[in-house]
C-alpha cells in the first residue's frame, strides 16, 4: 500500500471523508486540559500538541458501562433474568492518536479477547468499528520513553493510517485496508517525502531523552524480582489513590457492581484499580495484597513482569508518561523500572 | 530555600544519628518539573537527599497515621496543625514525633503556572528569590513567584509552624496576605440553582480516583465511606449522583478539621478545586465555633463534642 | 459468538442446611432452557459465578459432578452480601449462573495412577465433584487406588454425610473422615488431617494428591507428603480469590502471572512454589 500526501488545505476534504458513516475525534485543548473532542472540519483540529490528559480507552471501555439489565420483579414474567445490553458501536474515526496510545490498543486487544470464553463484546464490538488515524510525534517531552518499551514516537501499530507532519504537508502512512479506502483519492508520496518522514523519525527517536531498560527484568526469575528488597521503598510515599491507573492507556481492570432502582436493575462495570486495598480484598476479610507495598509492587510487576510472561514478552506500558506526569507523589516509573532491571 | 533545604538536612541527619527518631519524611528532587517528591529517609546518608523548594505541594502528615517508629517530619504551617489535629484525634503520639518546622514561603500551583505560559510543556522551573525562571522547548520566561502561589497559599493565616520541635529559619509574618473568607465568598452569594449549577460544574471532570482523599491527612479511615460495601452508602459509577455523594460527603467530613494545606487540590489530576467546597464549611466553623482547627493540641474540634450553648440555627 | 458475562438463568431446586452452624447451605440448581444445560459442560475443579440479580455475584466450586446430570449442586459459606441473600433464597427462586469457569483437575493426567484426596472443612466441594466422577462406572477402572481423607472440627461441620457414608460401603475407595475431637456417637476417626494423611497415604510412586482446605491444613500437611517423598508436582491444589468477571481480564485475582479464574483454580505446588504467595 503506497504512503499518501494530504496538502494542510485538503485536510475539511479528509476529515470529511473519515467522517463518512462515522463520528470523528480528535484531541483539542480546552482550557487547561487537552481532550478527546468530536470534529467536524480542520479548524475543529489541533495539530499543535502534546497529548491528551487522559488517554483513549474509554473510547471502548468507558469508565461506567452498563452491561447488562433485568427486571426487578420475581413475579414477573422474564422477572430477575438478565439481559444483554445492547453494544451501541457507532463507527469511529480517531484522528491525532499518538502513536504510544495506538500501541496501548494492541495490548489491550490481547487481554480483552482472547478465545470464546474470554472475548469481551463491549470491547470487541466497539473496537471493530473504529478507525484509527495516528500522528506521528516530532517532538516528544522530556516524560516520554515509548522508545524504551517496544514503541516509538513514529510507530505505526493499531493504526489504520498515520499522519507524518512534514511541514507544508502530511504523509500519510497507509497501515490497513480500512485506512486505504479513507486515502484512495490522495496523491502518492514521492521518494522526498519519505526520506522526509524518515528523517524526522530518526529525529524524534534521537530527541527521546528518557530510556529505560527492561532486559534483565526479562531474564529474571518471577520470585526474584518480588522479594527484592527495593518495594520496601518504592510504596513509601504513594497514596495508594488510582491516578496513575485511570490515566494509564494499558490498564484495564474493572468492578462490576449491581444497581436496583424500583423494577429497573443493571449490572454495571466501573473502572477499578489495583492500588485499592478492596480490590483483592476476600469476603472472608483475608486480603492477598493487604498492604501498599504489595499493591504498588502489584502495578509495576503486572506491566513490566506478569504481562511479558504471559504475552510473549510483550510490555504492558506504552511509555506514555502519563503516570509520572499525573502522580500527585512523582513515583516515577522510569526510576522504579530502572531499579526492577539492576 | 536553599538555606532551609541545609537546615532540614542537618537537623533529620542529627535526629536521624541520635536515634532520636527511626526516619525523617521529607521531600527529595522530583524527576519532573514543579513536583517534589514526598521521601522517607532511614540513614543520615540519605537525610542529604531531602530539599525544601516551593513545589513541596503534599501533606507530609499524611504520611504519620499507622506508623508504628519514631518519625520525624518536615512541616511548614498547614502540616503542623494537621499534625496537632492527628494528636487532638488519637492518630499520632507527640513523644513519637519531632517536627523539623520550617516556616513557609507558600508553593507554587503548578496549574497557574502552566496556564501563564500557555500550556507549553515546561521541562524545569527554578526559583530564585521572588522570580520564577520557567524554561521548555524554545522559550524561557521569568514569573513573578508570589503571584503563582496556590490559592490556599495565598490566603494562608498560619505560614509558621505551630508546634515544633526546632525551626529552621527565623519565623516569617503569619499571614500570607490574602482574605481567607473571600475564597467562600463567590459561592455564598450565587442564589440555590446556580450555586448548584456551579457546584456541578466544578466537580463533573472528577474521574474518582480519589486522591483528593488520600492524599489529606483527615482521611485516615481504615474503611472510607465511599468503600462501605455494608450497606453500600454511595454508587461507585461515574453518575453525577454518585460523584457529588462522594465529594459532599468527604467535604462534611473534614469539618472543623481541615487546615486549607491545599493537598487535594495539588493531587487532583483533573484540576478539581474541591476547596470552593470545604473553604466554605471551614468559614462556618469559624464563625459558628470561633475554630480555627490544628492550633491546640488541647483544643477539642467543634465537631467531636457536644456544648450546650452550640450554635443550631441552621437546624431546620 | 456469546456474551460470555450474561449469566444463564437457573431455578433453585433445593436448599440444603449442611452444617450445625448454618453456615453452609447446598443448592440444586435446574438450568430455565434446555440449551443452557447442555451448553454448560463442565469438569470436576471448575466453578461458577452465582450471579443474583441486584447483588452481584460470587464464584463457587461446582460440587457436582457431570456425571450425576445436568443440574448443579454448589455449596455456599455465608460470608459477604451475595452469598448472604443466597442464604435467604428458597427453592423456586430464579437468578443465574455464568461458567463454567476456570481449569479443572488433571483428571487426564491422572489416569493410570493412586489418587489421594485430601479434603478439610467445607473446602471439600469441587473434591466430592471429583470423586463422583472417578467412582462413575464409566471412569472409575481409568485410575488406580483412591483414598480418600476428609476432616473436620466436629460432626456437624462435615459435608455429604450420606455420600461419604456411601463410599465407604464400597470396596474400591478408602475412606477415612475424621473430626478434630472426641465426640460421643461418633464413628470414624479422631485426630487432624495431617495425622491421618500420614497414616493412610499411599507411596508416593505413580500417586496424585487433590488438597482442598484450610491454609492452616494445608500448611501441616505438607510435610506429611514430603516426608512420604512426594514431589510438588504429584500435589494439586485448588486456590481461592477474589474475582469478578472470572475470564481473565479484570484484574484482581492473579498470582504472579497467572489468573486464578482463568489459569486455576487448579495449580501444582510446583507451580505454586514458583509464584508470588498472594492467595
Amino acid at each position: 500500500m503506497a504512503n499518501k500526501i494530504l496538502a494542510k488545505d485538503k485536510l475539511d476534504d479528509f476529515i470529511a471523508k473519515l467522517g463518512q458513516g462515522a463520528e470523528v475525534f480528535a484531541p483539542k485543548q480546552d482550557g487547561a486540559k487537552t481532550t478527546w473532542q468530536a470534529v467536524s472540519s480542520a479548524d475543529d483540529v489541533d495539530f499543535d500538541f502534546v497529548n491528551t490528559d487522559m488517554s483513549p480507552k474509554d473510547f471502548f471501555f468507558p469508565q461506567t458501562e452498563c452491561m447488562m439489565h433485568f427486571k426487578n420483579d420475581p413475579g414477573a414474567e422474564d422477572g430477575m433474568i438478565f439481559q444483554a445490553e445492547e453494544v451501541i458501536a457507532t463507527p469511529k474515526s480517531i484522528l491525532n492518536m499518538r502513536p504510544c496510545d495506538a500501541k496501548a490498543f494492541q495490548i489491550l486487544d490481547m487481554i480483552f479477547v482472547q478465545d470464546e470464553m474470554t472475548d469481551d463484546l463491549y470491547w470487541r464490538l466497539k473496537r471493530e468499528q473504529s478507525l484509527i488515524c495516528g500522528l506521528a510525534c516530532n517532538e516528544p517531552c522530556p516524560t516520554c520513553f515509548c522508545s524504551s518499551v517496544n514503541c516509538g514516537p513514529h510507530h505505526e501499530v493499531g493504526q489504520d493510517l498515520q499522519l507524518v507532519d512534514l511541514g507544508d504537508k502530511f504523509l500519510v502512512k497507509v497501515l490497513s485496508e480500512k485506512g486505504e479506502a479513507k486515502v484512495d483519492d490522495l496523491p502518492d508520496a514521492a521518494d522526498a517525502d519519505e526520506a522526509k518522514a524518515a528523517e524526522l523519525k530518526a529525529s524524534a527517536e534521537a530527541a527521546m531523552v528518557s530510556k529505560v531498560s527492561t532486559d534483565k527484568i526479562a531474564e529474571k526469575e518471577i520470585l526474584e524480582l518480588y522479594e527484592d528488597a527495593m518495594w520496601d521503598r518504592v510504596y513509601e510515599g504513594c497514596l495508594n489513590c488510582g491516578t496513575c491507573t485511570f490515566v494509564c492507556p494499558t490498564c484495564h481492570c474493572f468492578d462490576i457492581q449491581d444497581e436496583v432502582q424500583g423494577d429497573y436493575g443493571r449490572r454495571v462495570r466501573n473502572w477499578d484499580y489495583c492500588m485499592s486495598w478492596l480490590f483483592t480484598m476476600h469476603g472472608t476479610g483475608h486480603n492477598p495484597r493487604g498492604t501498599k507495598k504489595s499493591r504498588v509492587r502489584q502495578r509495576f510487576m503486572h506491566k513490566f513482569k506478569y504481562i511479558p510472561v504471559k504475552r510473549d514478552g510483550e510490555i504492558g506500558c506504552v511509555g506514555c508518561g502519563r503516570c509520572i506526569q499525573m502522580c500527585p507523589v512523582n513515583i516515577d516509573v522510569r526510576q522504579v523500572v530502572d531499579q526492577m532491571n539492576s | 530555600m536553599q538555606q532551609r533545604t541545609e537546615k532540614i538536612r542537618e537537623m533529620a541527619k542529627q535526629l536521624l544519628a541520635d536515634g532520636a527518631v527511626d526516619v525523617v519524611i521529607g521531600y527529595r528532587k522530583g524527576t519532573v518539573a514543579m513536583r517534589e517528591q514526598p521521601f522517607v529517609a532511614h540513614t543520615p546518608e540519605e537525610a542529604d537527599e531531602l530539599v525544601w523548594t516551593g513545589f513541596c505541594c503534599n501533606n507530609l502528615a499524611n504520611l504519620m497515621p499507622r506508623r508504628e517508629d519514631k518519625v520525624g517530619v518536615v512541616a511548614q504551617g498547614c502540616v503542623s496543625r494537621n499534625i496537632v489535629g492527628l494528636i487532638q484525634e488519637n492518630q499520632v503520639d507527640r513523644d513519637r514525633v519531632k517536627v523539623i518546622g520550617v516556616p513557609c514561603l507558600g508553593m507554587v500551583s503548578k496549574r497557574k503556572v502552566e496556564a501563564a505560559v500557555d500550556f507549553k510543556p515546561i521541562f524545569e522551573a527554578i526559583e530564585d528569590g521572588d522570580k520564577l525562571i520557567v524554561k521548555g522547548k524554545g522559550f524561557e520566561e521569568t514569573l513573578e513567584r508570589k503571584q503563582m502561589l496556590r490559592d490556599n497559599c495565598f490566603t494562608c493565616q498560619h505560614r509558621n509552624p505551630v508546634i515544633d520541635d526546632g525551626l529552621v529559619c527565623d519565623k516569617v509574618d503569619d499571614a500570607a496576605g490574602g482574605d481567607i473568607d473571600k475564597m467562600a465568598a463567590p459561592w455564598e452569594e450565587l442564589e440555590a440553582g446556580e450555586r448548584w449549577a456551579k457546584f456541578n460544574d466544578t466537580f463533573s471532570d472528577c474521574i474518582r480516583c480519589y486522591a483528593c482523599r488520600d492524599a489529606c491527612p483527615l482521611c485516615y479511615c481504615h474503611v472510607c465511606f465511599v468503600d462501605e460495601a455494608k450497606p453500600q452508602w454511595c454508587g461507585k459509577t461515574q453518575d453525577t449522583a454518585d460523584v457529588q455523594t462522594f465529594h459532599i460527603l468527604r467535604a462534611f467530613h473534614c469539618a472543623g478539621r481541615c487546615t486549607d494545606c491545599g493537598a487535594c487540590e495539588s493531587a487532583c489530576p483533573m484540576d478539581i478545586k474541591m476547596r470552593l467546597l470545604t473553604s466554605k464549611i471551614e468559614k462556618d466553623v469559624r464563625a459558628l465555633y470561633n475554630y480555627t482547627p490544628g492550633m491546640d493540641i488541647k483544643a477539642t474540634p467543634p465537631m467531636s463534642v457536644y456544648r450546650p450553648d452550640d450554635p443550631q440555627e441552621f437546624i431546620k | 459468538m456469546r456474551n460470555t458475562y450474561v449469566p444463564y438463568p437457573v431455578r433453585i431446586k433445593d436448599v440444603i442446611v449442611e452444617t450445625e452452624d448454618k453456615q453452609l447451605r447446598s443448592f440444586w440448581f435446574e438450568f430455565l432452557n434446555e440449551e443452557d444445560a447442555d451448553a454448560f459442560k463442565y469438569i470436576p475443579g471448575q466453578f461458577g459465578e452465582l450471579s443474583i440479580p441486584g447483588y452481584g455475584e460470587i464464584p463457587i466450586g461446582i460440587a457436582s459432578s457431570p456425571t450425576e446430570g445436568k443440574d448443579l449442586l454448589f455449596t455456599v459459606n455465608k460470608v459477604g452480601n451475595v452469598s448472604s441473600r443466597l442464604h435467604n433464597m428458597k427453592p423456586g427462586d430464579i437468578m443465574g449462573i455464568r461458567g463454567p469457569l476456570g481449569n479443572s483437575y488433571p483428571l487426564k493426567e491422572m489416569e493410570g495412577k493412586n489418587v489421594v484426596i485430601v479434603a478439610g472443612g467445607f473446602a471439600v466441594t469441587t473434591l466430592r465433584s471429583t470423586m463422583n466422577w472417578l467412582l462413575h462406572p464409566d471412569n472409575r477402572d481409568r485410575y488406580g487406588k483412591i483414598t480418600f481423607i476428609y476432616g473436620a472440627r466436629t460432626p456437624g461441620m462435615l459435608l455429604y454425610e450420606n455420600e461419604w457414608r456411601t463410599w465407604m460401603a464400597r470396596e474400591d475407595c478408602d475412606i477415612h473422615v475424621t473430626i478434630d475431637r472426641e465426640c460421643e456417637g461418633w464413628d470414624c476417626l479422631v485426630g487432624f488431617v495431617p495425622t491421618v494423611t500420614g497414616e493412610v497415604a499411599p507411596p508416593a510412586e505413580n500417586s496424585v494428591a487433590l488438597i482442598c482446605g484450610p491454609p492452616i491444613m494445608i500448611k501441616f500437611t505438607q510435610p506429611v507428603f514430603d516426608k512420604l517423598g512426594w514431589q510438588p508436582d504429584q500435589i494439586v491444589m485448588s486456590l481461592e480469590n477474589r474475582m469478578k468477571c472470572g475470564i481473565g481480564i479484570c484484574g484482581r485475582c492473579n498470582v504472579g502471572p497467572y489468573y486464578v479464574c482463568k489459569d486455576g483454580p487448579v495449580f501444582t505446588k510446583k507451580e505454586l512454589d514458583k509464584l508470588p504467595p498472594e492467595y
